[in-house]
């Protein structure tokens, strides 16, 4: 076989973290944290360096999709499954997301870390996500994709339940863990019926298939593409399988921005940008997406105006982000949904570090209570959070902008009430991420002392990296009508089949009119919190002590959500198993297991009796039976 | 010439007096007598009919019964006497207690 250098460079990508999570798995006890950072990183620097090779080499259009076969995994009826790797356009975005904020937070976490006794465990689990994320995106068939999606499941429990002394924290990772396999149900379910229907489980083969087979809205697609959803709901976290994502943030700061903000959970949102053919096949399908996308996005940005826990602010939001990508993908703007996948990953992983280093800074006080006037006592991390909020809030030129402004566009042509609904979720979206930073940063102090943990330049620098993308990272999708949109470009070969489906483009009028709406709208509403943050804020402060009205207290209770999921699944099933465990365990089986060895046992003690010692007995017997056989011997003839 | 029915009559008579002695008597000596005397029987029974059939590989055989017994005699007559040392008596009946 003759392997190019692409290809061996795409091979080599994902096992560098696996090795790197041998390594400190292995021997990272006896490690000085020196070491282990130096593996952690080092590992992930290569396979970055791997990916911008990967990706330059691809602009440069020495190849446009890249494949290789490492071995054959599964034989099946016809072909066999392979364990082999794809890169093309689509995926490499992702790698140059997964590996270049990946670095950055590993970076991150070196000082983020520092002194924690599970210092070289917290590396090799990161490695091993980063391993079985880049798995995720680099399969060529759904197989391994699913192998890369369980296998970031897995990390995701491991690194929620990190500090596995605390209960509470290990209760959340379990939750993770239970919520996903649901989720994992429907993306089986979907495989089962993808190789019933089209006999096989790779890409191509698949949506060559359906795509040949065609008519658009038949029931087998629309079942495959919904289960399929199912499946990237309880990953992405969107209705109704959110819940696990806010508990997710028990672990570690730096696993919130890497795994439950900027990758992991946008595994969703490329399953269905993977699957565009199919899903394209199904306008039922895609208007459910449109719905639960808008419907979360809303939901999740009214339970993040009322959270006390910075990292829950973030969580909801991160929730309510994904939402937008769903919802841009279920307009068929697939390219829309990604740009917002790679800004939300900049500023969200930047928002997240930047929360890290104030609970850093303040020995992990996360209540932000308990926080205010931080912004003359650590101004580095104020200014860091203020390029993520204004990012996350879309103000012109910063990154959210441009690819919030897109999805917002390609909503509004599809659909007028989804838009609305958007829009409204934008500025709910302006309000929380100003009232976050006021709450920490600005007015007054709140019982918190002065003695700050500084910051390393092992943290300072990825968050000013990042800051810097969240900053300029919408570049790389200007507006349609300048004619710049790089990132539509280049991703144009991926969603070649499906640009017709938004082809009717809005005019330029339109488009400008939008966005100055839309930028005015969120200006407004800056205007109208920053102007008097101080009246609102101790306003809230007071309620948050005290008794909040009703419709405070339904969003800030998260609508009772986790409540009624408790009454209505878990408790039922508990009940359930009570009684499975009372009557069909302890009575059935164990009756029948029991009563089987009583019965043993009695036979065994009448047969002990037998044996009386007394050796004319044993001699009668012998004589009768010899003269038995020679009796039958003699009857039966011979 | 003595006929061939004499020698299967004798025979079966002797294990019949060895079997009978074995299930009624309970003195151990009387014991491994009694077992001599029926693979004595078959040791006859053997013999007449190796002869019957002028086959001579069966009188081999006989000699290999012959003094397989005579060791087993002498094992067994050496743990009677163990057995006597404990218990000055031959009855079988004293030692159902092996059993264990």
């Amino acid at each position: 076989m003759n392997l190019t250098f692409a290809q061996i460079a795409l091979a080599a990508l994902p096992f560098l973290p696996l090795a790197g999570f041998a390594v400190n798995g292995l021997w990272g006890r006896r490690f000085k944290e020196t070491t282990i950072g130096i593996v952690g990183c080092g590992s992930i620097l290569l396979s970055f360096l791997l990916s911008v090779f990967l990706f330059m080499a691809n602009l440069s259009g020495s190849f446009a999709t890249v494949q290789v076969r490492l071995f054959d995994w599964i034989p099946v009826a016809n072909g066999s499954i392979g364990f082999s790797l794809m890169a093309d356009p689509l995926s490499l975005i992702m790698l140059l997301v997964i590996t270049g904020v990946g670095l950055l937070i590993h970076l991150y976490s070196v000082g983020y870390m520092h002194g924690d006794a599970g210092f070289a465990r917290f590396f090799a689990y990161l490695n091993l996500f980063i391993f079985f994320m880049l798995l995720l995106v680099l399969a060529d068939n759904f197989l391994l994709l699913f192998a890369g999606w369980e296998g970031v499941g897995l990390c995701s429990f491991l690194l929620i339940g990190f500090w596995f002394t605390n209960e509470s924290y290990n209760a959340a990772a379990k939750k993770a863990f239970v919520m996903n396999r649901i989720g994992d149900l429907g993306f089986l379910l979907g495989m089962f019926l993808i190789v019933f229907t089209y006999g096989s489980l790779n890409f191509d083969q698949v949506f060559t298939a359906a795509a040949t087979a065609g008519g658009a809205n038949n029931a087998t697609i629309i079942a495959i593409t919904l289960l399929l959803f199912w499946g990237a709901c309880g990953k992405s976290a969107q209705i109704p399988l959110y819940t696990w994502l806010p508990d997710a943030m028990a672990g570690p700061t730096p696993v919130s921005a890497l795994i439950h903000a900027a990758t992991m959970v946008t595994a969703g949102i490329y399953l269905v940008a993977r699957c565009h053919v199919l899903f394209s096949l199904a306008p039922f399908t895609l208007s459910v997406v449109l719905a639960v996308g808008v419907a979360t996005a809303l939901l999740a940005a009214t339970i993040a105006l009322f959270q006390t826990d910075i990292k829950k602010v973030l969580a909801y939001s991160t929730v309510s982000q994904l939402g937008y990508m769903f919802a841009a993908l279920g307009t068929g703007a697939y390219v829309a949904g990604l740009f917002h996948v790679v800004t939300h990953a900049f500023f969200k992983a930047l928002l997240f570090l930047g929360a890290g280093a104030v609970i850093h800074a303040l020995h992990h006080e996360q209540d932000l209570r308990n926080m205010g006037g931080l912004r003359t006592e650590l101004p580095f991390v104020y200014r860091i959070f203020l390029v993520g909020t204004l990012a996350i809030s879309g103000i012109p030129v910063f990154s959210g902008f441009f690819s919030k402004d897109e999805i917002l566009m390609n909503v509004f042509q599809h659909h007028t009430v989804a838009w609305g609904l958007l829009f409204i979720g934008a500025l709910l979206t302006t309000f929380y991420m100003f009232r976050l930073l006021a709450l920490a940063f600005w007015g007054e102090k709140r019982g918190h002392h002065a003695n700050y943990v500084p910051m390393n330049t092992t943290m300072k620098l990825p968050l000013a990296v990042l800051a810097f993308l969240s900053f300029a990272g919408g570049f790389a999708g200007l507006p349609e009508f300048t004619g710049l949109n790089w990132l539509h470009h280049y991703l144009s070969p991926v969603f070649s089949d499906v640009t017709l489906h938004n082809e009717p483009h809005l005019s330029i009028g339109v488009e400008l009119g939008l966005m100055a709406f839309t930028v005015l709208a969120i200006a407004g509403v800056i205007w109208f919190y920053a102007s008097r943050f101080k009246h609102l804020q101790t306003r809230e402060l007071n309620q948050l002590n005290g008794e909040l009205p009703w419709y405070k207290k339904l969003p800030a209770n998260k609508y009772y959500v986790d409540e009624w999921y408790n009454r209505l699944l878990v408790q039922p099933i508990n009940r359930l198993s009570d009684f499975l465990y009372r009557v069909a365990d302890t009575l059935i089986i164990d009756g029948l297991v029991n009563r089987i060895g009583g019965m043993v046992l009695s036979a065994g003690n009448r047969a002990r009796k037998l044996q009386s010692g007394d050796i004319g007995i044993y001699l009668y017997v012998m004589l009768a039976g010899a003269s038995g056989l020679f009796l039958l011997y003699v009857l039966l003839g011979s | 010439m003595i006929p061939l029915e004499h020698y299967l009559y004798l025979s079966i008579i002797l294990f019949c007096i060895g079997a009978m002695g074995v299930l009624l008597r309970r003195n151990m000596i009387i014991l491994f007598m009694c077992i001599e005397l029926m693979l004595n029987s078959a040791n006859l029974l053997l013999v007449a009919l190796s002869k019957f059939h002028s086959d001579n590989s069966a009188q081999i055989f006989v000699f290999f019964v012959m003094l397989v017994s005579a060791a087993e005699v002498s094992v067994g007559l050496a743990i009677l006497v163990m057995l006597y040392r404990n218990k000055p008596s031959t009855q079988i009946d004293l030692w159902k207690k092996l059993k264990e």
